[in-house]
């Protein structure tokens, strides 16, 4: 199986790996050219491949947006897909520059697994699934004891379902398989009564069953679910690309550059946008992080900012339609906020 | 003395260099040297990018809590156990697939292998498709086949189909009675032993009387009366203590009884039908093995085709037959960790949900190799046992 065979690749990297310092993750992806990103294996939103094999979503937006930065090119940059279970060994072993797969930040992985997360890029929250049509009168997730419940592994949600049904004191039989495909076509079969991952993962995969209608996501939110993408640790240049990444799609979308805008917005005057674009006469925001002194410019030309890439992707301009919630700006009552580039 | 000295004498003329076993030694040595040291230089670097990379290493985390449910619970788990117990559940589920997969294979892999050198055309045709069939599937496609092939079309399990005795079959597997034994089962127990006892000594006496005088006694009907009578009668003396809980529809399953669950079922099946083709064939070589001759003389003796088979044929095949199901059974247990592909919590699926809930893939792969490594040379061990005791005995 794949991931055993990545498993084992990855213990052997490990191994055969020269032990002398690497050179930095900037110079390395300079160097061959591109950016390779560790995405899902299809999660409608976040990383899907659509009918042209292009990757559509969040996640797949936030790698073009830092092989902008890094190259000025959104499309320098190559796609693997990656199961939960391979996600941090690609990581760890040097196969993939960059993590941006619907990953939990959480305090272990940030600090035994040699990762760095560099911010949330979706907040989310765990949530449920049933059919409604073969389960009617279910419409709390406190209704669940005795189900059936199809989980994918080696996931928090996995953990969560097992810590909510014990605080709970309610019995379920955990279903659990390793790729996501393999969980939606268990519970399309009705292997399951109950499906749980994040709510946004939820509603995207409610699309790809056979009848999306019948299918209902409980209101109970059971977890914290940060969303954000990961790089590894011990490299502090490339954490700051990445973080200053999330922050720059953050700030474009406060200061309202937009993707159809922002070359006119490059003759503003506001010393504000002119950090940010880098305009500013003697500015070097850009260079201090080891990129172009445009390197925002390149970011919201590829990809727009935080809100047009929210919306296109799971907002109002896709079939999910996820309301922006609490993932607004901080202006806006949510908890997006970047911290000023100056 | 001088003998040796003087053929020894022409090599030892020249250089060291050209003695072949100051050569064998010394190739031998730097063979030794290169191994221990690539094994050396491997774990150093692992180690060593660890330690760089920042990750926690060593097998301290087998004493944290799990935090993760197993569907498949051989001995009592919950999300509070370590993960050294996770390991172990899944370690004793892959036991437990690999058992139960040997012996159907084995049964059915003989019965096809038997009846490919069937006198009857159909069955000889029919086990012959089998075996073509089996053999040239990717195991991987037959387990495929049984899981979304036929038990997810089965009915949800509401509308389960009502099987003889109280059991039912749907999507979600396959639903027992489960035997509850009350106060003075023991009695029960004990009567089959004692049964199985008797009906050993009976076999044995029989054997003695036939070579004694020729008579024969029938001692498969004596073992199955002994083997039925005893524990029936037992059951009725003790007070009838056992009882049947039936399967019941709840909510949302079928609650009570004994469940098997498809993920096992359909690897059970996959893996057994798949390594039984194999196992028909080497029954076939190994019968095809046996010298016609011997099949005649028996003939000549006036035996019927039965006892031909049970007594001259099988015995010295299974000579031919061992060494190679020995390679079918460790197969058998390490296709076994497909069942990853359909969520049925083996080693393999167990140990991969730990090294990913715990990011410590050295060490994951690492239990993981030694694991099935362990399993592997204990069915050897066995089998070679089997095989110390079928062997010839030259007289």
């Amino acid at each position: 199986m794949k991931h055993i065979a990545i498993g084992i690749l990855g213990a052997a990297a490990l191994g055969f790996m020269a032990s002398a310092a690497s050179a930095g993750t900037l110079d390395t992806v300079k160097q061959k050219g591109f950016l390779q990103c560790g995405v899902s294996t299809g999660l409608a939103g976040f990383s899907a491949p659509d009918d042209k094999g292009d990757w559509k979503g969040i996640d797949a937006d936030f790698c073009r947006a830092v092989a902008a930065a890094v190259f000025g090119d959104a499309t320098k940059v190559k796609f693997t897909p990656l199961s939960a279970k391979e996600r941090f060994t690609a990581l760890q072993s040097g196969e993939i520059d960059l993590l941006s797969r619907n990953t939990t930040w959480t305090s272990n992985r940030d600090s035994a697994l040699g990762l760095d997360f560099v911010g949330v890029t979706y907040y989310d929250g765990q949530g449920f699934m049933i059919n409604a049509k073969k389960l009617p009168g279910v419409n709390s997730a406190l209704q669940l004891s005795g189900a059936a419940v199809c989980v994918q592994s080696g996931t928090t949600t996995e953990l969560n379902l097992a810590d909510y049904f014990k605080k709970n004191k309610m019995e379920y039989n955990p279903v659990v398989f390793e790729k996501l495909e393999e969980v939606n076509a268990a519970y399309d079969a009705g292997r399951c009564d109950a499906y749980t991952t994040d709510q946004s993962g939820l509603y995207g995969i409610r699309l790809t069953l056979s009848s999306p209608a019948d299918h209902v996501v409980l209101p109970e939110i059971i977890s914290k679910e940060p969303l954000g993408p990961a790089v590894r640790q011990g490299d502090d240049q490339w954490a700051h690309i990445a973080r200053w990444t999330y922050f720059a799609l953050l700030n474009a979308e406060e200061a309202g550059v937009t993707q159809a805008n922002v070359e006119e917005m490059k003759t503003s005057t506001d010393p504000n946008i002119q950090r940010l674009l880098g305009t500013e006469p003697d500015g070097k925001y850009g260079a201090d992080l080891g990129l172009s002194n445009d390197w925002v410019v390149n970011i919201v030309k590829a990809v727009g900012n935080y809100g047009e890439m929210f919306e296109r992707n799971v907002g109002s301009g896709s079939p999910l339609k996820i309301a922006r919630g609490i993932n607004a700006l901080w202006t806006k009552g949510g908890l997006q906020y970047g911290p000023p580039i100056r | 003395m001088a003998s040796q000295e003087i053929l020894r004498g022409e090599p030892s003329r020249g250089s060291f260099i050209n003695d072949p076993r100051i050569r064998s030694l010394f190739f031998q040595t730097l063979v030794v040297i290169l191994l221990f040291s690539s094994i050396w230089w491997i774990v150093h670097n692992v180690i060593e990018n660890l330690q760089r990379l920042h990750i926690a290493s060593g097998f301290g985390f087998l004493k944290s809590r799990a935090g993760f449910d197993i569907s498949d619970t051989p001995i009592a788990y919950t999300s509070d156990s370590t993960y050294f117990r996770a390991l172990v559940v899944g370690l004793l589920n892959t036991i437990i697939i690999a058992v139960a997969g040997i012996v159907l294979a084995t049964v059915v892999g003989f019965l096809i292998g038997i009846g490919r050198l069937s006198q009857n055309w159909l069955i000889r045709k029919i086990c012959t498709v089998y075996v073509e069939i089996f053999r040239n599937i990717p195991p991987l496609l037959v387990i495929f086949f049984w899981y979304s092939g036929v038990l997810a079309v089965l009915p949800p399990p509401r509308e389960s189909i009502h099987l003889p005795l109280g059991s039912f079959l749907n999507q979600r597997g396959f639903y027992l009675p489960r035997a509850v034994w009350g106060d003075g089962s023991w009695l029960i127990g004990v009567a089959l032993l004692l049964a199985i006892a008797m009906a050993w000594f009976v076999a044995h006496r029989a054997r003695q009387r036939q070579r004694a005088t020729g008579q024969q006694f029938p001692v498969f009907w004596t073992s199955v009366a002994l083997i039925i009578g005893l524990p029936a009668l037992a059951y009725l003396l003790s007070g009838m203590p056992l009882t049947f809980d039936f399967p019941k529809q709840s909510t949302f399953n079928l609650t009570g009884g004994f469940w098997i669950k498809p993920e096992f079922l359909s690897l059970l099946l996959a893996l057994s039908f798949y390594t039984a083709a194999f196992i028909a064939e080497i029954v076939r070589a190994g019968i095809r093995g046996v010298s016609k001759g011997q099949t005649e003389a028996a003939a000549a003796l006036g035996l019927r085709s039965g006892p031909i088979l049970r007594l001259v044929v099988i015995p010295q095949a299974m000579r031919i037959v061992i060494p190679p199901l020995t390679s079918q059974y460790l197969n058998l247990t390490k296709n076994s960790s497909l069942a990853i592909a359909i969520g049925y919590p083996d080693l393999t699926a167990t140990a991969g949900t730990v090294l990913n809930q715990t990011g410590q893939a050295v060490e994951g792969v690492f239990i993981m190799m030694i694991a099935y490594l362990v399993l592997s040379l204990v069915t050897s061990f066995v089998m070679n046992i089997v095989n110390a005791r079928m062997a010839l005995v030259e007289r």
